[in-house]
């Protein structure tokens, strides 16, 4: 039986990188004494699966991780004992049983909704509205990016699913799929190159992942609806 | 985002690996500050990954905030690239917990683990922005105290410390603690309280209150307190109870992948061997073990408590530990219900644990260590290492039959009396094991066809309370002679292409034997080397050893004093204050035994007499 499960990473942890996200939640799920399965063999693990890595110093309301046990109490339960001995910041918010025939998060993740704010002191001398636009006028919005097979050029316009202008920045839903995934930072960069401003050095924009979308439509005309919506 | 973070968003962003300064871990200890008049930061010199990986730490954090009061954090050498930020900023070095500057702190505890953390002690000083010798103190800076083994000759750091803390942390904490708060209660001086606490407290070393004098050839020619009622001789301070002292059931679970990132089961401290090089197996001696029971029920308790996927034992000789086919057995149980791999180091290699690591790790993948430490029979002899060759054999014979097709041998080069044969000794032996497998494993049994031998050679450093602490070490030309040695020999066997040799860097060695026998001249070497930007000196890409030599000779001294010296066995050592429990009379009784090849039985099978009984404790007889 697999388990979807949705948490948060907010606060001090947002540092701590992918990868050791996943250590975490090996070791929280051991001390939860979930009934999950292990693979066999002399180094035993548990199968896990991420719909997509989070950017260091980004925070999140919508990760999604696939767990595979071999049985369960009920998804409220298994919430609670992962809670229990959880850390400040990663919270369990949801907990889905799988349909046998659902794919796993990580192949399954389609797009993402961003909320991206601009520190204090921070914001761009363009107007978000006018700047934005300037950039949706673009043909294409080609980014460098470094690959195993060296360096290449992506296009990220066809990524940029919808952004929206808020109060002190933007709303993005943007590709979050393994093949085109788009970063709001890589968005943000754009932003600023079409409208000839520079980056500022330090930070400046804070980035939240709200929500991670997997296309329950077609190909043709995507339904985005969270991981958990089957 | 009213987050307390000592770092801003910025640095974090910039530096590897932020996880090391955030806190925040599972199990860390947060306690409400105004519940708590004592605050202790416990700092292990060196980078995150490494000081999260020592025991001594979590057993000491987990006691100290085991007692009300007192709220104990986690403090680690930065990396360099957050170090040259931090002075660039002029960021205080602050406590993981809290994120609050260590400066504010009642004390700040080091762990000496080993010699080439030496310049780190004062980098966590500087950064901590606390006067870097105990003189230049003031009642705001917290108590600086040194803990762990290096605290057997801490005379080339004693001007950096306000006390050393001699032995076993797990008794003293408590008394020290409650002291220092009636000092601040009475509103009493810095001064009056280290005073009190040297004279009133045993295992404490306060060195501003002792003087030394020395020869005109640079010996010491008298050490002695300075105040009155303190005490000429330090005795170390040792748990007597070991199956009820104090042990970490949760301790703190990093998110970063550290060096030791397993549940550690400390089954037994001390050993029974007594090997004439180790200082271990002197200064912790004698050996105490721990219940089966409490060890089982430590197990499960700290297993559900982290969530670690691996469990190891910790002990100087695991094979020694009385009731360890028991203990295993039911780890192995537990551990194969739970998914946990086991991991079981220091095992002498024979048919027992050969069975039991056939259970627990991939033959195929997995390789057996032997440390014969010596090539020859007669060698091992001058170490009193009890191992033979016939041992050594037989252990691989059964290996290869079990399916094992790799060995790593360790040895040590530069030991007192080695000669040329003794050397090549270390050839021959790794080519009759290798012999031994073609002999064992027919053709068509084996993988691959082959059998992987590696052998590994460190460098000798002689250590305090050792029967070696008198011997002169080698010089670099000499230890790199002895390795090229080492390595024509393995050429010349005939099983030579299944044979890898690696040896150790020679500089870092000399310059660890300097520190590990040095004295109180080597505070200003140090300080001195460190003001030129050396630090992180165990990390082969950051030291410098031009800079130490050079700075050596700038302050009048020679390296060659320290470590190429043989002492006279009636010399003034620079530790001799310390009472470690084992008699200088017992150590030169096996410096002389060492010159005559004579070996001296294990503490199992006969007492040395070496004093240690007097602790009345372990295994010695008497009590």
């Amino acid at each position: 039986m697999k388990l979807r499960i949705k948490f948060t990473k907010f606060g001090p942890i947002r540092f701590i990188g992918h990868l050791d996200v996943m250590r975490f939640f090996q070791k929280a799920i051991r001390r939860s004494e979930i009934d999950v399965k292990y693979t066999s063999g002399f180094s035993p693990h548990q199968v896990m699966s991420f719909a997509q890595p989070l950017s260091v110093g980004v925070e999140s309301n919508g990760e999604y991780m696939d767990i595979e046990v071999n049985s369960i109490t009920n998804c409220k339960d298994i919430m609670d004992r992962i809670n229990a001995v959880s850390v400040e910041g990663i919270k369990v918010t949801d907990v889905t049983i799988l349909p046998d025939n659902a794919k796993n998060a990580m192949s399954s993740v389609a797009a993402a909704l961003y909320t991206v704010i601009f520190k204090d002191g921070y914001m761009p001398s363009f107007d978000l509205s006018d700047g934005l636009s300037k950039m949706l006028e673009k043909d294409e919005l080609l980014i460098e990016k470094t690959g195993k097979a060296g360096k290449r050029e992506v296009d990220i316009k066809p990524g940029l699913f919808d952004i929206k202008v808020t109060d002190k920045g933007y709303s993005m839903l943007l590709d979050c799929s393994s093949s085109g995934n788009v970063k709001p930072s890589q968005v943000i960069s754009k932003l600023y190159e079409v409208n000839d401003e520079k980056e500022p050095e330090n930070i400046f924009f804070h980035v939240t992942r709200e929500e991670t979308y997997k296309n329950n439509g077609t190909e043709e005309e995507p339904l985005y609806q969270p991981m958990n919506v089957f | 985002m009213s987050e307390r973070l000592a770092l801003s968003e910025d640095i974090l962003m910039k530096i590897d690996k932020p996880a090391r300064y955030i806190g925040h871990e599972y199990n860390s200890v947060i306690k409400d500050r105004s519940k708590v008049d004592v605050r202790f930061a416990m700092c292990f010199p060196d980078v995150y990954e490494i000081g999260m990986s020592h025991l001594g730490i979590q057993i000491l954090y987990g006691l100290l905030n085991s007692f009300e009061g007192v709220w104990c954090e986690r403090v680690y050498s930065p990396w360099v690239d957050l170090d040259s930020i931090m002075r660039k900023e002029s960021i205080p070095l602050f406590a993981l917990e809290s994120q609050d500057p260590i400066k504010d702190f009642d004390f700040l505890g080091i762990t000496l683990q080993y010699e080439m953390c030496y310049t780190n002690i004062l980098q966590v000083l500087d950064l901590s922005q606390i006067p870097l010798k105990s003189i230049d103190r003031t009642e705001e800076d917290p108590i600086v105290i040194g803990g762990g083994p290096c605290t057997y000759n801490p005379e080339p750091i004693a001007d950096f410390f306000d006390i050393f803390y001699i032995g076993e942390g797990e008794t003293q904490y408590e008394n020290l603690i409650n002291l220092y708060r009636n000092y601040k209660k009475e509103n009493k001086s810095r001064r009056e309280f280290l005073i009190k606490a040297a004279k009133s407290i045993p295992g404490l070393y306060v060195p501003s209150l002792y003087d030394v004098k020395y020869n005109k050839d640079g010996t010491i020619s008298s050490f002695t307190p300075n105040v009155e009622g303190v005490p000429e001789k330090v005795k170390k301070e040792i748990v007597k109870d070991f199956s009820n002292a104090y042990y970490p059931m949760a301790p703190v679970v990093p998110y970063i992948k550290v060096t030791q990132d397993r549940v550690v089961l400390e089954i037994q401290r001390g050993c029974i061997r007594g090997c004439r090089f180790c200082q271990a197996g002197q200064v912790y001696k004698p050996i105490r073990e721990k219940s089966l029971d409490e060890l089982k029920k430590y197990a499960i308790t700290m297993l559900k408590n982290t969530g670690h996927e691996e469990l190891s034992l910790s002990s100087l000789s695991s094979s020694d530990y009385s009731k360890l086919p028991e203990l295993v057995d039911f780890l192995i149980e537990e551990c194969d219900k739970r998914h946990i791999n086991i991991s079981l180091p220091s095992l002498r290699i024979d048919a027992f644990s050969l069975d039991v690591m056939s259970k627990v790790q991939d033959v195929k993948k997995s390789s057996l260590t032997f440390a014969p430490e010596a090539g020859s029979q007669r060698m091992r002899n001058v170490i009193n290492k009890g191992l033979t060759e016939e041992v050594i054999l037989n252990g691989a014979e059964l290996a290869f039959e079990g399916g094992w097709t790799r060995v790593k041998l360790y040895f040590m080069l530069g030991q007192p009396y080695e000669t040329l044969e003794d050397i090549e000794g270390i050839a021959d032996l790794a080519n009759k094991i290798a012999a031994r497998f073609f002999e064992t494993v027919p053709k068509e049994k084996r993988v691959n066809g082959k059998v992987q031998i590696v052998v590994s050679t460190s460098f000798f450093v002689p250590k305090p309370f050792t029967a070696f602490q008198w011997a002169p070490q080698c010089s670099k030309e000499q230890f790199l002679d002895k390795a090229y040695q080492t390595r024509e020999a393995i050429s010349k066997v005939l099983n030579q292409k299944s044979i890898k040799y690696n040896w150790h860097e020679a500089d870092a060695s000399v310059m660890e034997g300097v520190l590990a026998r040095g004295d109180r001249k080597l505070c200003d070497v140090i300080l001195k080397v460190y003001k030129k930007g050396c630090f992180y000196d165990a990390w082969s890409e950051y030291y410098k050893n031009d800079v130490w030599i050079d700075t050596i000779k700038e302050c009048g001294l020679t390296p060659e004093f320290y470590a190429e010296r043989e002492r006279d066995t009636d010399e003034i050592l620079p530790w001799d204050f310390i009472d470690c429990g084992v008699s200088k009379a017992y150590l030169k009784r096996e410096w002389e035994r060492a010159s005559k090849e004579q070996i001296s039985e294990n503490c199992a099978v006969k007492c040395q007499g070496c004093g240690a009984a007097e602790f009345k404790c372990g295994i010695c007889p008497g009590h």
